[in-house]
Order: C-alpha cells, then sequence, then structure tokens
C-alpha cells in the first residue's frame, strides 16, 4: 500500500477546486453556488496543511492560514446567506436567472 | 512599548474608536438623525485631520503591520474620501432608518482598508481584504425594499467571495513555492518558477476583480447600478483607491523579482480595459452605469501608470487617486443629490439642467472635465504624471494608445456637459434644494478639483515621502 504523498494531495486540492469552480458557473441556485465556493476555500485550505506537512514542517504560516480562511469563510457565508434571504423576499426566488434587472 | 503601539497603530485606533462610539450611541442614547449625523460628520473631519499628525515609520506584531509616512498619507486620502461621502449624501441619510448602521459598516469596510494598506504579509492582507469587503456587499443592500439592490448585493457577495477563492489558492501555491507569506522575505525568494508564475497570475486575477479591471469587470456596472448612491460611491472611489494602493506596492516591493511577467499583464489589461470601458461608457444611459464604465476607463490609465515600476509610477498613482477621490465624488455628489429628490437618473433627464441649478451643473462640469482630463482642472495633472510614468519604459505604441483613449473618453464625458448646458429641454429637473453640508461638500470638492492641479507642492510632497 503506497503512502499518500504531496502530489496526491495536491491533486485533489486542484479537483475540488476546479470542481467548486465549474459548480459555481454552471449552477442557477445561489445556495449550491455558495456551496460551491466553500469548495473552493476547503481546496485552499488542503494546498495550505499539505505544503505546511510535507514542504515546510518546521513553520506555521499554513496552519494558521487554514483556521483564518475557516473564519473567513463562516463570515462571508453568514452575510451572502443574509442577502439571499432578502433576495428571497423581494423576488420570491433562489434562482440567479429571476435577477435580471440590471443588464448591460 | 504602548507608546509604539498607540502611534502608529493610530489611524487604525481612531477608526475603531469611532465604531465603538457609534455603536455605544446605538445601544444607549436615542439621538435624533439630524443632530447624530452633525456628531458623525464632525468625527470624521477631526479624524481627518488628526492624520495628518504624529506619523512615524515603524512595524509591529512581527512585521505582520507596518507603516511609513507614505502610507498615512493614502490613509489620509481615504478619510478625506468618506468625509466627504458623509456630507454629500447627507440628504440621503438623514432619511436612512438605519443612519448608524450604514456608517458602522461604512467605517468597518475602512479599517479593513486601512489594515490593507498597511498590511506586511499575505496573512494581514487576505483578513483586511475581506474586512474591506464583506461590509460594503452588506451597505449594498441597505435599500431593503428594492429589488435592484437585494440583486446588486447578491452580486457583490458572489463576485468579491469567488475572487478571494482566487486570491486564496495563488497565496497558497505561493507559500508552496516560497515557505513564507511575510512580504519582507518574499522578494529574496522569488526566481521565477512556473509554479511561482502560477501563483502570480491567480494573486493577479483576484486584484483584477477588485479593482474590475477588464476581463473582470462584469459585476462592477451592475452593483455600481443597483446600490444605493452613497455605497456607489464610496465602492468606486474609495475601495478603489485602498486597492489601488496596496496593488501597486503590492507589485512594486513583493513581486519586484518577476518584473518582467508582470509588466506584459499589466499591459495588455490597460489597453483592455481602458477600451472596454470607453466604448461601454459610449452607449450607457443611467448616469451611475456611465460613471462605473467611467471608472472602468480611470483604472485603465492607474493601470498604464502602475506599469512603468518606478518612483514617478507609485507617486503618480497616489497623486492620480487624491484627484479621484474629489472628481468623482463631485459627479456622484450630484447624481445623488438629483436621483434622491426627482428620482431621475438618465442622462436625458439632464437636459437644460443649467438653467434651474447653476451650481449643480458647474459642479458637475467640473468633476467630468477633471474625470475628462482637461486643463486647468486637476485631472489633466493626474493624467500626464500617470502617462509619462508610464512612458518611461519607452513602450510607445502602449502609450499611444492611452492617449487615444483619453480622447474617445472627452467624447462621452462631453455628451453630459452638452445635455447639461445646451441642449433644450421643455421640462428640466425642477430647482433642487440643497441643505447646507451637501453645498459645503460640493463646493469642497469644487475646490479640491481645481486646487490639487495649481499648487504644486502636493505632488512634490508626495514624490519625496514616497521615495
Amino acid at each position: 500500500m503506497m503512502e499518500p504523498g504531496l502530489y496526491h494531495i495536491l491533486f485533489i486540492s486542484a479537483a475540488l477546486f476546479f470542481i467548486g469552480m465549474y459548480g459555481f458557473f454552471t449552477r442557477r441556485n445561489l445556495i449550491t453556488m455558495l456551496m460551491s465556493i466553500e469548495l473552493i476555500l476547503n481546496s485552499v485550505n488542503l494546498n495550505f496543511i499539505a505544503f505546511n506537512k510535507y514542504l515546510w514542517p518546521h513553520k506555521l504560516d499554513g496552519v494558521f492560514f487554514s483556521i483564518f480562511v475557516i473564519a473567513i469563510a463562516a463570515a462571508e457565508a453568514a452575510v451572502a446567506i443574509a442577502i439571499i434571504i432578502n433576495l428571497y423576499r423581494s423576488h420570491q426566488s433562489i434562482d440567479v436567472e429571476t435577477a435580471e434587472e440590471l443588464k448591460y | 512599548m504602548l507608546n509604539d503601539f498607540l502611534i502608529l497603530m493610530k489611524p487604525e485606533l481612531l477608526i475603531t474608536f469611532i465604531i465603538f462610539l457609534l455603536l455605544f450611541i446605538k445601544v444607549g442614547s436615542s439621538m435624533k438623525n439630524e443632530s447624530l449625523l452633525l456628531l458623525i460628520q464632525l468625527v470624521l473631519l477631526l479624524n481627518v485631520i488628526a492624520g495628518f499628525f504624529l506619523n512615524e515609520e515603524g512595524s509591529l506584531f512581527g512585521r505582520l503591520y507596518r507603516t511609513n509616512n507614505f502610507m498615512s498619507l493614502q490613509k489620509s486620502i481615504l478619510s478625506i474620501g468618506v468625509y466627504l461621502i458623509s456630507l454629500l449624501f447627507s440628504n440621503w441619510l438623514k432619511k436612512s432608518e438605519h443612519l448608524l448602521e450604514f456608517f458602522i459598516l461604512l467605517l468597518s469596510a475602512l479599517l479593513g482598508m486601512f489594515f490593507l494598506i498597511s498590511s506586511g504579509s499575505f496573512l494581514m492582507f487576505f483578513l483586511s481584504l475581506e474586512l474591506a469587503t464583506i461590509p460594503i456587499a452588506a451597505m449594498a443592500n441597505f435599500d431593503l425594499g428594492k429589488k435592484v439592490s437585494s440583486e446588486a448585493a447578491m452580486k457583490m457577495i458572489l463576485s468579491s467571495a469567488f475572487s478571494s477563492g482566487i486570491l486564496l489558492f495563488g497565496i497558497s501555491l505561493i507559500y508552496g513555492a516560497t515557505g513564507t507569506t511575510s512580504f519582507s522575505e518574499m522578494p529574496a525568494l522569488l526566481t521565477g518558477s512556473p509554479l511561482q508564475i502560477l501563483a502570480f497570475v491567480f494573486l493577479f486575477t483576484a486584484f483584477a476583480f477588485k479593482l474590475s479591471i477588464v476581463p473582470f469587470h462584469l459585476w462592477t456596472a451592475d452593483v455600481y447600478e443597483g446600490a444605493p448612491v452613497a455605497v456607489t460611491s464610496f465602492l468606486s472611489v474609495i475601495s478603489k483607491g485602498a486597492i489601488a494602493f496596496i496593488f501597486t506596492s503590492t507589485l512594486y516591493q513583493v513581486f519586484q523579482p518577476m518584473q518582467a511577467v508582470w509588466y506584459n499583464m499589466v499591459m495588455i489589461l490597460a489597453v483592455a480595459t481602458m477600451v472596454i470601458g470607453n466604448l461601454f461608457a459610449l452607449r450607457q444611459q443611467n448616469i451611475k452605469r456611465f460613471l462605473a464604465f467611467s471608472s472602468i476607463a480611470q483604472v485603465g490609465f492607474i493601470l498604464v501608470g502602475m506599469s512603468s515600476n518606478s518612483l514617478p509610477g507609485t507617486s503618480a498613482v497616489a497623486y492620480f487617486i487624491l484627484i479621484y477621490v474629489f472628481s468623482n465624488l463631485a459627479a456622484f455628489g450630484v447624481a445623488g443629490a438629483i436621483s434622491q429628490q426627482t428620482g431621475k437618473e438618465n442622462i436625458d433627464d439632464y437636459k437644460g439642467l443649467y438653467q434651474t441649478n447653476p451650481l449643480l451643473t458647474w459642479i458637475m462640469a467640473l468633476g467630468l472635465f477633471s474625470l475628462a482630463g482637461i486643463p486647468p482642472t486637476a485631472g489633466f495633472f493626474g493624467k500626464l504624471f500617470l502617462i509619462t510614468a508610464g512612458a518611461s519604459k519607452g513602450n510607445y505604441i502602449f502609450i499611444t494608445i492611452a492617449a487615444l483613449n483619453l480622447v474617445i473618453s472627452l467624447y462621452y464625458y462631453l455628451r453630459v456637459i452638452r445635455a447639461m448646458f445646451m441642449d433644450k429641454n421643455e421640462t428640466p429637473i425642477p430647482k433642487i434644494f440643497l441643505e447646507a453640508p451637501v453645498r459645503f461638500g460640493l463646493l469642497l470638492c469644487g475646490t479640491g478639483i481645481v486646487l490639487i492641479g495649481l499648487l504644486s507642492w502636493i505632488y512634490d510632497y508626495i514624490i519625496t515621502i514616497a521615495a
């Protein structure tokens, strides 16, 4: 059985990043779009931890960074969900396609 | 030690103090909006004045936070902008049910921008960038009943969250490649390896999102149109200014070794931004959308100055943003006053404005002339220094394109001026009553536009402290 190395983790995190990006571009539901962004942020966390463990084991920057990313992601989600709730009140839907008054 | 801390972090501590003051007022007192707004304006004025004293150089918290005279000046420019916003939109603010919340959010964003300017590591940079953008998204939703406002806020929060995701991915790659997040250790470790270049492209993309550089500008016009005018002006002036400052210092200091890489990126995106910003501004009817595309084009000119990678570049960007604060706020102030009292936001509605509202018309004309870069307004000198700085690289095709874009931009700025002064209109916008603070703010903008260009020591001062 092979030990997972840096490349395996980097592959997973890059895959997560692009799955998140794909989801963000294709999904039309606001909550799902928010979830896609969370995927992107989690891929970043994975990256930081992997680099910290395999390349710079005597440093702590990466670990700190991922803790802060988690905190900021929560703050961002809180504001985003508040905005989405308000959008639902005015548009009766959380589909991005219904928000179409501002164009061109 | 404590003295150091208090003096070095003075701008941030002052803003924090004001935020807490407002929170306490919110909880404990039931002041009327009028007196409250007066108090806030006074405090913000004191904050602007305090920004010019007791500025020292130094760093704190293991170089996470650093400051010097130039950074203090940049913070002062932003404080002036916020003070002007509190004056110009006092009509709208007075009627708002949530005056205190508005200022608490606005000052939180400003606090984030101050930390952003002073940040000495990517960790601090990321945290302050988020502090600077999340409150703005909440502010964009301030017209709670309006559909467009919530749509604008949704677009703002989604695009800013997405761009911070990209930014973080770039930072994580650069951490993997260099093993540090500190700005001062970074340049020695940058070798220009493919991984570092990839990471830089991610970082650059995130900056381009925040600064609305083409092709990452699509959210700008929508958010500007949907958000309340006060928020739009904050977003387009203060937020743009702060991000342009940190972008310049990151490119010049941290990514100095990769200068050959970013020069081409900045150049190509500058051309794209100027051309597309200008071409879209030509066909806009809504004044806020028009100003949005004009501000995209202005960012293109800032990029021209940035591409020089020299001391004149840094100082020209700071000088231009100082002028941009005054001229863009003049335009937004007039547009805000008109849209607040009559609800009219189309350029066609501005026809014959001169017959009824001469003061508003003159201020708007000054602001637009300054944005277009016509002497003797300050905007001319700002553009002159930006383009001279850009020309120091010797890439004259690029500079010619920039100069041609200046000519294109004249067309659409003059279109508004023609509508206001020359076009006949049977039913022009009625006489708009301006309250004292609004009038004072507009006059401040007007004098700023004229004087900053004529007082040459301002640019001299900027260039000495930027060195």
